[in-house]
């Protein structure tokens, strides 16, 4: 992604143009709203658009750095969401072993394998030699307690945290040479979509939510947030679709199911955390919860994006390079 | 220097976080904090997580025969923690380790004791041992803080050398003394419930 060009230059004023919005409303709003109860909304939803501020200077710093920086800030972001995820799910000291492995050769070799471009090796990784060896590396030590949970959960935070995420990065990769923002813009396109997803089912749920969707997992969320969002965000995908291979209702399509993917995968995450009792992954955005909590609805969808663009709009014999 | 960059590479590997739960952070009274002991990682740890100036005047409490091995261990126990090292065995009249300890806390330093006398291996706090009482009876102004160290004993196990990074909490509670009256096995258990008591139990 480079600044020079027109189109790159017009995305990020929008995105910033929107922000800035919601950031002046919030500011507005917190001089308007006297009631304690609209305070309370108005201070989660400055919270939230300081934490978008962060993501897209994130995201789009990264793209903009190029390939490499890319892999680097999300190999990071795989870090931090692994270490929140292991933290907040008990193993024991027979795992040392297998989590060290985890930690410190899966996780880089994987980025290290998105770097390369070793399709074949990228996605065997960790679904097979990962799902092979740390089990291997924990029943020697002999301990038998919790056993299947304990090794299936290094697993799952390796394919949530890790294999899942990695995926973002390796978009870069595919074999599309005509897009106006080149790979970078499916990365956008995926991320743009995914938040705003977020955003515009908050926003209906609380313009006009009534019947709570998931009472048990995630009680803020509503049908009505949940249709008005994503209809909403998948009509915002079809006026993106310019960003990536895809006609206009494709793209709605493909947005469609980001938004419904990104969803799941919220409820997926929180599910895991009222299970463990917790309320929020961790605490590096302080009182805001952790990266696992910015990051849950991206995880799901991200490896699908990537094989249904890679499938259906790739160029069919492209992608073999490498793998 | 060397010291601030101990405490960065401590904060980095454990992600820890302080919570002053029963004390404040700054305050200057004489204070020992007794903590549950699991890993290598426990004194740095509860060091690192004190506010700066506080770390400054406080020092760990070691085993000379354990630091003592060699010039590397000694090394990093005096040179880099300042620790104050005291014999668990062979103890004498003339050397002993509460005198040691009450003259520190004295000259307005802090200590860090873990009063189990050895790391736990499966994350258990175990019996105390009675030199928390003897200190708190001859330095009876003193306060003692209970901390308890979270997720320590998995980031680096007894018996294990390399760390995995995970995230840990240092829990500060509410500070005890001895009461008027009060024995020794009431005091060791007082001060141990104080401790298990701010382990945090899952809300669901």
């Amino acid at each position: 992604m480079n600044w020079s060009t027109p189109e790159t230059r017009s995305v990020i004023i929008w995105i910033a143009g929107i922000l800035l919005f919601f950031s002046i409303t919030g500011r507005v709003l917190r001089r308007v709203l006297k009631s304690e109860k609209s305070q309370a909304t108005v201070q989660n939803l400055i919270a939230r658009v300081r934490a978008w501020w962060v993501m897209a200077a994130v995201v789009i710093g990264s793209l903009m750095g190029g390939r490499t920086t890319t892999e680097i800030v999300f190999g990071l972001i795989s870090f931090l969401a692994l270490r929140e995820f292991i933290t907040a799910t008990p193993t024991r000291r027979a795992d040392h072993h297998a989590l060290f492995l985890a930690f410190f050769v899966a996780l880089p070799y994987q980025y290290f394998l998105v770097h390369t471009g070793w399709y074949g090796m990228f996605l065997i990784l960790i679904p097979v030699y990962a799902f092979v060896i740390l089990p291997c590396l924990s029943v020697v030590r002999g301990d038998t307690q919790d056993f299947l949970a304990r090794t299936a959960r290094t697993q799952w935070g390796l394919m949530v945290c890790v294999y899942f995420i990695s995926h973002i990065p390796m978009l870069l990769q595919l074999p599309f040479p005509h897009l106006p923002l080149g790979n970078a813009g499916l990365v956008l396109f995926l991320v743009v979509v995914t938040q705003g997803s977020d955003v515009l089912q908050y926003l209906w749920g609380k313009l006009c939510g009534k019947r709570k969707i998931a009472p048990t997992l995630s009680p803020g969320k509503t049908w009505e947030g949940f249709i008005g969002g994503v209809l909403s965000a998948s009509l915002l995908g079809a006026s993106l679709h310019w960003l990536t291979p895809c006609r206009p209702w494709e793209a709605f399509i493909v947005a469609l199911m980001l938004c419904a993917l990104g969803f799941l995968g919220g409820l997926i995450m929180s599910a895991i955390k009222r299970e463990r009792g917790i309320k929020d992954w961790g605490t590096l955005i302080e009182g805001h919860g952790g990266i696992l909590d910015r990051i849950d609805s991206l995880c799901f969808s991200t490896p699908l994006y990537f094989h249904i663009m890679s499938y259906c709009f790739g160029s069919g014999s492209g992608w073999n390079a490498g793998g | 220097m060397l010291r601030s960059a101990a405490v960065f590479l401590t904060k980095l590997i454990t992600g820890t976080r302080p919570v002053w739960q029963g004390c404040d952070p700054s305050c200057k009274a004489l204070r020992v904090y007794f903590a549950n002991h699991g890993s290598h990682l426990d004194f740095a740890t509860l060091w690192a997580a004190l506010p700066a100036e506080a770390r400054a005047r406080t020092r760990p409490v070691a085993a000379a025969d354990y630091w003592n091995r060699n010039r590397l261990t000694r090394g990093v126990a005096c040179g880099l923690f300042n620790a104050l090292l005291i014999a668990r065995d062979g103890i004498t009249r003339r050397d002993n380790p509460i005198v040691h300890m009450a003259n520190a806390l004295r000259q307005g330093e802090s200590l860090i004791l873990f009063p189990e006398g050895t790391r736990s291996p499966d994350g258990t706090i175990a019996r105390f041992k009675p030199g928390l009482w003897h200190l708190a009876s001859a330095v009876p102004e003193a306060e003692f803080v209970p901390v308890y160290l979270q997720n320590l004993n998995r980031i680096l196990p007894k018996g294990h050398f390399l760390p995995i990074p995970l995230l840990s909490t240092v829990v500060f509670g509410k500070p005890i003394r001895v009461e008027p009256g009060e024995n020794k096995p009431g005091f060791l258990h007082r001060s141990r419930q104080a401790l298990l008591d701010l382990i945090p139990c899952p809300v669901s």
